[in-house]
């Protein structure tokens, strides 16, 4: 029982909380922002030097084998910085597919370009009707002699504008929620048949709505069994639940700090406004969810190795209910608290609130994960 | 960072849980399941079998008959005594004055009582709050005036927690009227048996008693039964307070009434089928074991932290535990009216003394959550504790 980073990971906390301190405050964000592509192309080579892009990769992969201990540490980095990079998409999704699922070949081929930093990735998983159900997909892979042609629509695809790569769900046999015929598919983005519509997310990041007509792909492209892809699916797409709960604990944090700092300043009626004991208990309501929040984290992060899958499932849903219902509170009380100037772009706290915002409705929201953790039969 | 107990600590667990299952009195278990209150005598004879056992003041230095446990251990130790259930030691003796008499008691007090809390040879209450003096308990007006070798005690106390079965009190006394507030108040113990002191019981919504009226008038005490300095009571009832901050939460008391919860869901039927399928139960279910997982987790963090670094500094997290604690505690047996829905209406007249068979299942379900109402008012109210929040944690 220790809940103590060890010195490798406390350095590596200091190493990328410096690395943001210095080139991501609020301002800095917004000239990136500003950049082709919406995110900052000197930024990711700075993570990359200093080894985030290759975390979690094997020392065989030319990666450092670290685990969801140390992907909780930058997860939680970038969601104090609010980083517009494409960290989720590119190294704990698609990385997270090719190591987990990947053959020798497709890592050799793929992992590399990501730690180097020269290649992003984007998961195009989500479907008009699909909502927060993974096996619930339209989208198919039809065998053409060796390999595959893809036909289907995808949305909100993180990443989907700048991306060099798409991992793409797609149905090889079976009916549109039929838990088997899954399979995952690699697929270049300048391949023939793709067309992408980019647009801005609500909290500052970059997606897009990609339709794949046609598009042929050898039969090198499938990431594992294509006939049986779900178990993986659902194994990376926990990864990236737990990520994400590690990157709202971050923001939550931030939010926090940020509303207290704001507290003692405003000045109101010749005091400051953190002298009133209403605002008082509100904050100390949003120190209790974010230490809350902060638990489940943890505790989703040791859930990642746990060995029974069902088990794991129900501990991520749990903890995805905890950061959706924390997450929630404590933007909407930060927003409250800050007043008039909490509406404005201006000011740093409302990037939070969206970012927070955008975390609940990414792989599943609050309600959807509750009824999982019903259906896993409960946590007691 | 791990979150697993190491191999001897399952070991320990192993070996709290056994000696539970086989020395807890089935009575005894069974009235605490059914949330009903024990006689004193069954909570002393659990007691006893607990000193026997070397367990009864497990976290007092080994000089006085504590184990030197780690934080860890104490933690099990109490998780497992809440699940089983099983009636924890009795606060006021082994948590309050016990630690007060040992660390700033004299040679002849530590002598005289240590051993006799540790037996339950003497019930202690505690003499802190007043009718005027609630959150604000430095207002306390209870007067220990000194003649001679003695104390005269005029005053009154109130919420006195199981007054009726005490021997001795633990008593904050106003000893220098003038001083400011928090100066000027002692920490003193004497006999629940002397001249002067009258109980009276305080009937609570639930129908219970647990709480008392306690009367002082010109109450002779002598002046040896002063613990520490005097006027230096109110340090002494900082340290008191500050004692106890993980076993608040009572994760273990939460997760024997989830427990609980399931069962009875399984049982009554509603439309056709157990509660326990309906999905709108299932999820409230659902949400209050995921706070539940949320808090146990916190409080693993202030052990952990306390294991590996000492009692230091308390860890922030700790204020959150009396707070989430205790609205989980309220929604288990909020849960539980809910299950049982109209049987929860009989009220049973002749409380825990002589039981309605017909009834036996359900005539402590609604008292119990009447009950617990006090939970988020004890023990420093939760709005005391935002207040704690916000100074120590957040510097507002």
């Amino acid at each position: 029982m220790d809940f103590d980073l060890s010195e490798e990971q406390r350095l590596l906390k200091d190493s990328v909380d410096g690395l943001l301190n210095d080139s991501y405050d609020f301002d800095s964000r917004k000239k990136y922002r500003a950049e082709k592509g919406g995110w900052s192309k000197a930024v990711w080579g700075k993570l990359a030097e200093q080894g985030l892009l290759g975390l979690p990769f094997s020392e065989d992969d030319g990666g450092f084998g670290a685990g969801a201990v140390e992907t909780m540490i930058v997860m939680e980095a970038l969601g104090k910085a609010l980083l517009l990079e494409p960290y989720l998409a590119t190294v704990v999704i698609s990385g997270g597919f090719l190591r987990r699922g990947g053959s020798a070949e497709q890592k050799a081929a793929h992992i590399p370009g990501i730690i180097d930093g020269s290649k992003t990735f984007a998961f195009a998983q989500l479907e008009k009707n699909s909502r927060y159900d993974l096996q619930d997909v339209a989208t198919t892979a039809k065998k053409k002699g060796d390999g595959w042609v893809i036909d289907g629509e995808k949305f909100v695809v993180l990443n989907g504008e700048n991306a060099d790569s798409f991992i793409v769900t797609a149905r090889t046999r079976g009916g549109q929620r039929d838990a088997a015929g899954i399979g995952v598919f690699l697929v270049p983005a300048n391949a023939k048949g793709i067309a992408k519509k980019g647009y801005p997310t609500q909290d500052g990041l970059h997606a897009a709505d990609v339709t794949f007509t046609g598009v042929e792909v050898g039969a090198s492209a499938a990431i594992g069994d294509p006939e049986n892809g779900l178990a993986l699916i659902e194994r990376v797409v926990d990864d990236a639940r737990i990520a994400l709960c590690a990157e709202a604990v971050g923001a939550m944090d931030e939010s926090l700090k940020t509303t207290v700092e704001y507290l003692k300043t405003r000045t109101q009626f010749g005091v400051p406004i953190g002298s009133f004991q209403t605002l008082q208990h509100r904050a100390a309501d949003m120190f209790v969810a974010v230490e809350q929040a902060r638990s489940m984290s943890l505790f989703a992060t040791m859930a990642s190795d746990f060995d029974d899958a069902k088990e794991r499932a129900t501990a991520v849903a749990a903890a995805k209910v905890q950061i959706g219902k924390s997450a929630k509170f404590v933007g909407q009380q930060a927003i409250q608290l800050h007043g008039g100037i909490g509406m404005t772009q201006e000011a740093k706290i409302g990037h939070y609130f969206k970012r927070l915002t955008m975390i609940e409705n990414t792989f599943g929201d609050t309600d959807y994960h509750l009824r999982r953790v019903t259906e896993g039969g409960g946590l007691v | 960072m791990d979150l697993s107990f190491s191999k001897e600590e399952v070991a320990f667990r192993d070996e709290v849980r056994e000696f539970f299952k086989n020395n807890v009195p089935p009575e005894t278990r069974k009235k605490l399941v059914e949330g009903r209150h024990l006689s004193k005598d069954e909570m002393v004879a659990w007691w006893r079998i607990l000193n026997k056992k070397g367990w009864g003041v497990s976290h007092w230095p080994k000089e006085y008959g504590g184990t030197g446990w780690t934080s860890v251990q104490h933690y099990i130790f109490n998780e497992e005594l809440q699940m089983h259930p099983a009636p924890a030691p009795l606060a006021f003796g082994v948590s309050m004055v016990g630690p007060v008499i040992y660390t700033f008691g004299n040679e002849k007090q530590k002598q005289q009582y240590l051993p006799r809390i540790a037996n339950v040879d003497d019930w202690w209450c505690q003499g802190f709050s007043e009718p005027g003096s609630g959150s604000d308990l430095a207002s306390l007006k209870t007067k220990a005036e000194r003649k001679g070798d003695k104390y005269i005690i005029n005053g009154q106390k109130t919420w006195t927690t199981l007054a009726q079965h005490a021997d001795m009190i633990f008593c904050l006394c106003r000893t220098d009227p003038g001083a400011k507030k928090q100066m000027g108040i002692s920490f003193i113990v004497f006999s629940m048996k002397s001249k002067g002191v009258t109980v009276r019981p305080i009937e609570t919504i639930d129908g219970g008693h647990e709480v008392n009226e306690v009367f002082f008038d010109d109450v002779e005490v002598p002046v040896e039964n002063l613990i520490g300095e005097e006027n230096k009571g109110w340090d002494y009832a900082k340290f008191l307070l500050g004692n106890e901050r993980t076993g608040i939460a009572r994760v273990g008391v939460s997760k024997e009434r989830l427990r609980r919860i399931r069962d009875l869901a399984s049982k009554v039927e509603a439309g056709g089928k157990p509660v326990i399928e309906d999905q709108k139960f299932r999820e409230k279910l659902a949400e209050v074991e995921i706070e539940l997982k949320a808090l146990e987790l916190t409080q693993l963090r202030v052990v952990a932290d306390e294991n590996k670094h000492g009692k230091g500094k308390p860890n922030p997290a700790s204020s959150v535990l009396k707070i989430k604690g205790s609205e989980i505690q309220q929604t288990t047996t909020e849960l539980l009216m809910e299950v049982i829905g109209p049987f929860a209406a009989p009220y049973d007249e002749h409380g825990d003394e002589g039981s309605n068979e017909s009834m036996d299942w359900t005539a402590q379900i609604a008292p119990s959550y009447f009950n617990n109402r006090k939970v988020s008012i004890y023990g420093g109210s939760n709005e005391i504790q935002r207040n704690i929040i916000t100074k120590a944690v957040l510097g507002l």
